[in-house]
């Protein structure tokens, strides 16, 4: 069954929503995630001035796919918020924290140390249990009678564990990238020292991942083998980060953002090669879970008003902060 | 009741949904409010009018921000908890919520930014234009909300197919007969929530003999806006008891703790249902009052929960308790506005020290009226989760252990706990130093972030800041 031009136009939509939150709150939960490797009270306020106009915005992204996911998807919504009932928990617990953390840890010199732990530990479980569940779909969703059929923690597994580091390591480089673009001086330099090593890192987390711990007889489940070309995107990812280690001598302040969003990109591309037709891999299509016709439609209209006035709207305060954050 | 995945699964939604619901209702009255006030200084050119604005200003930034943080949470509850239910209406009710989600984000994305943070950019009509909007953007978020709940009440417009429960005519899934009752009952009850918070943030004031001039401007409005809308929301209530014995005579029964059928029917005051017995203990009734309420003549004939098979009553305890808190809430409003009117015309309200206390202390009998009268419609509507289709049962996600939900629930009321206490702290501190300042925001913040709006800083992180372009 081939999904309607309907069904296409929205798994676009949510395809698109995820890649924008990945990347843009990718980088915010980074910068959270190196602001718990350094002690230095200027690093830290300076990597939070960094991201203080966006943070926020960049959850909308989140929400939109889980939005559009029920609406659209409501058979995918149901399996994996039920297949992934305790990462869901813990990406909202912190969430919740970080945007507490935030917004308090100024606001109080005796609570300050609670809060930047919980801004630290809230970023890297976010990461952690967003690596988790990419890893868990790669190993397929057991689905049965159009409901999850598996067990509550059937989501860790070696294999997901090192996806979790991965992307925990890897919204870290994100992060890395954004403060070289974002600051200067001192905080510049910290951020530079550590780009390479997260690009090294994350390079080798994927090798162990899988070479050692994915089970790749999975993939005769997927349409992979008619899609020799998806290959090209995974080389495309490695070469990225070989890229960022390379070039990280150069001192080209955009490069290692760029090369980062690449990465992500071309892993992102990877993944979808991997699992199309499949919106849950690898049991249930994009054609079979779309919601039906009337309700896609229903629910365009509103789409096609509200998501291009979001992405405006983002665009215009990425805009209105721009260049070099500099404290006066 | 068993403590099983089903049970807790229910405590949580009712726990998640109950805390969330606070802060929705309070920021549609806030916009609501904000965008009369601002009005009446459009039209007055009061200065007061503005102090009194950008003091409500911070506040509703606070209360619009917690609610998007426990709004976020909503909108995974229904696949963690009721995956099978978003399966099989996820088609009608994934869409409605999905509107709401939208709506939200178009309001954050325009207006609510122009009022945040234009108010130096913008001419003055076209400022008061955005307070408007943002008070309609969150009267139409409303509006999915209670779409979305009515048609889970009385479903209409869908037709099933493979069991699954789709839409068949969108016009009578959200305008139906019900919707139409049930959204100005709750714009209503946010209203009056709103406006009871600033008649007893105004009663406070003079009690402590600070801000006078803000507080009367506070007393003299919430005060007259309560006492003109309390009338039509008990005229609402009315009718959305009528749809109730009309279309959900179980949960009427249940509200009314009329055991067996009766005619003509008395009306229970006040009792202590006994669901084991089905009886109700220390009942205080009136004969024959039952009859007139809800059919409107002494004689008629009231249908009892006996009537229905065992396996489709509601519980009774839950939603008589319930109905009748929330309607003494009501009341408690009616005569707090009128009273508090007619000490104003007689110019005795700023004197009148025990009933500034009493104004003051009514302050959440919104919030309870409105949590009280949300159990009533959802536990009144048990065993359905979808009256009539889908029963909540059947309709809970099927791989979830009790241990898995029992730890879940357990970390919610924790993480609430310490948000709430936040949260409520900082509404705290700031009604209670009353109007000081103009509100700024701080730089280099965004309508996305408008928890940073309330207070003063040099930077949202605390220190000074320089944008270079």
């Amino acid at each position: 069954m081939e999904p309607s031009h309907l069904a296409l136009f929205w798994a676009g939509a949510i395809a698109c929503a995820i890649l924008v939150y990945v990347i843009l709150d990718g980088f915010d939960l980074g910068v959270g995630i190196l602001f718990g490797t350094t002690r230095d009270e200027a690093h830290r306020v300076g990597m939070l001035d960094t991201i203080a106009p966006f943070w926020d915005g960049n959850e909308t992204w989140l929400v939109v796919t889980a939005a559009g996911l029920f609406a659209a998807f409501p058979d995918a919504y149901a399996v994996f918020l039920g297949a992934f009932y305790f990462p869901v928990l813990l990406l909202l617990f912190g969430l919740i924290f970080r945007g507490i953390a935030f917004e308090f840890r100024f606001r109080s010199e005796r609570m300050r140390h609670v809060w930047d732990w919980g801004f630290f530990l809230g970023s890297t479980v976010v990461a952690f249990v967003q690596g988790a569940a990419i890893g868990a779909i790669m190993r397929g969703i057991p689905v049965a009678d159009g409901q999850y059929a598996g067990g509550s923690w059937d989501w860790l597994h070696p294999f997901t564990i090192l996806t979790g580091i991965g992307l925990v390591l890897g919204y870290a480089l994100l992060g890395a990238g954004w403060l070289v673009l974002k600051s200067e001086g001192e905080l510049r330099d910290w951020a530079y020292r550590r780009v390479r090593w997260l690009a090294l890192g994350v390079l080798i987390v994927l090798l162990v991942a899988f070479t050692v711990t994915f089970d790749y007889s999975v993939l005769a489940r997927s349409d992979l083998s008619l899609r020799p070309w998806g290959l090209a995107f995974p080389v495309i990812g490695v070469i990225a980060l070989l890229g960022i280690l390379v070039g990280a001598r150069s001192d080209r302040d955009r490069l290692p953002f760029a090369m980062t969003v690449l990465f992500f990109l071309a892993a992102f591309l990877s993944l979808i090669v991997m699992f199309w037709p499949y919106m849950i891999p690898y049991s249930v299509t994009v054609a079979s879970a779309a919601a039906p016709a009337s309700t896609l439609r229903f629910f365009f209209y509103g789409g096609v008003v509200v998501l291009p006035v979001i992405a405006v709207y983002t665009i215009a305060v990425y805009w209105v902060f721009r260049g070099k954050v500099r404290r006066g | 009741m068993e403590l099983d995945a089903f049970f807790l699964s229910r405590i949580q939604f009712a726990f998640v949904v109950a805390f969330h619901i606070i802060f929705p209702s309070f920021t549609i009255g806030l916009a609501a409010w904000l965008a009369t006030i601002e009005g009446a200084r459009l039209a007055t050119g009061n200065a007061l009018y503005r102090r009194v604005f950008d003091f409500w200003l911070k506040v509703f930034a606070v209360s619009f921000g917690m609610g998007v943080v426990t709004g976020i949470v909503m909108a995974f509850q229904f696949g963690t908890n009721w995956s099978v239910l978003a399966q099989k209406t996820g088609s009608i009710q994934g869409p409605l919520l999905g509107y709401e989600t939208l709506t939200a984000f178009m309001l954050e994305a325009t207006f609510f930014g122009v009022m945040l943070l234009g108010r130096e950019r913008v001419s003055p009509w076209f400022y008061f234009f955005a307070c408007c909007m943002v008070s309609l953007g969150t009267m139409a978020s409303s509006f999915w909300i209670l779409a979305n709940n009515s048609w889970m009440q009385v479903p209409l417009g869908h037709t099933i197919v493979d069991g699954r429960i789709i839409p068949a005519d969108w016009w009578a899934i959200t305008t139906g007969p019900i919707m139409r009752l049930r959204w100005p009952h709750m714009l209503f009850a946010a209203f009056l929530t709103t406006g009871m918070c600033v008649t007893a943030t105004g009663a406070w004031y003079v009690l402590r003999g600070v801000h006078r001039a803000d507080a009367r401007v506070m007393l003299h409005w919430g005060l007259g806006l309560v006492a003109v809308l309390i009338p039509i929301q008990l005229f609402f209530g009315h009718l959305t008891g009528l749809y109730v014995l009309h279309y959900q005579p179980a949960k009427f029964a249940a509200i009314e703790a009329r055991w067996k059928t009766q005619q003509p029917a008395s009306e229970v005051l006040l009792a202590i249902p006994d669901e084991a017995e089905k009886r109700n203990l220390f009942a205080i009734q009136i004969p024959k009052l039952g009859s007139f309420i809800a059919s409107g003549n002494w004689t008629a004939l009231e249908t009892g929960l006996e009537t229905f098979p065992l396996d489709d009553q509601p519980p009774v305890l839950i939603p008589f308790l319930s109905f009748r808190i929330m309607v003494g809430m009501g009341l408690i409003m009616l005569a707090v506005s009128w009273f508090g009117n007619f000490l104003r015309l007689r110019g005795r309200l700023e004197t009148t020290r025990w009933f500034l206390w009493g104004a003051f202390l009514a302050f959440p009998v919104g919030f309870i009226a409105i949590i009280a009268g949300w159990f009533t419609a959802e536990v009144g509507r048990q065993p359905w989760v979808v009256y009539g289709l889908l029963r909540t049962r059947d309709a809970v996600t099927p791989s979830l252990a009790t241990d898995d939900v029992l730890v879940s629930l357990i970390s919610y009321v924790l993480v609430y706990a310490l948000v709430y206490s936040f949260g409520a702290y900082y509404i705290f501190t700031l009604l209670r130093d009353g109007p000081t300042g103009e509100a700024r925001a701080i730089p280099g913040t965004t309508a996305s972030r408008p928890m940073a709006y309330a207070d003063t800083a040099d930077s949202a992180t605390g220190g000074r800041l320089r944008i270079d372009g």
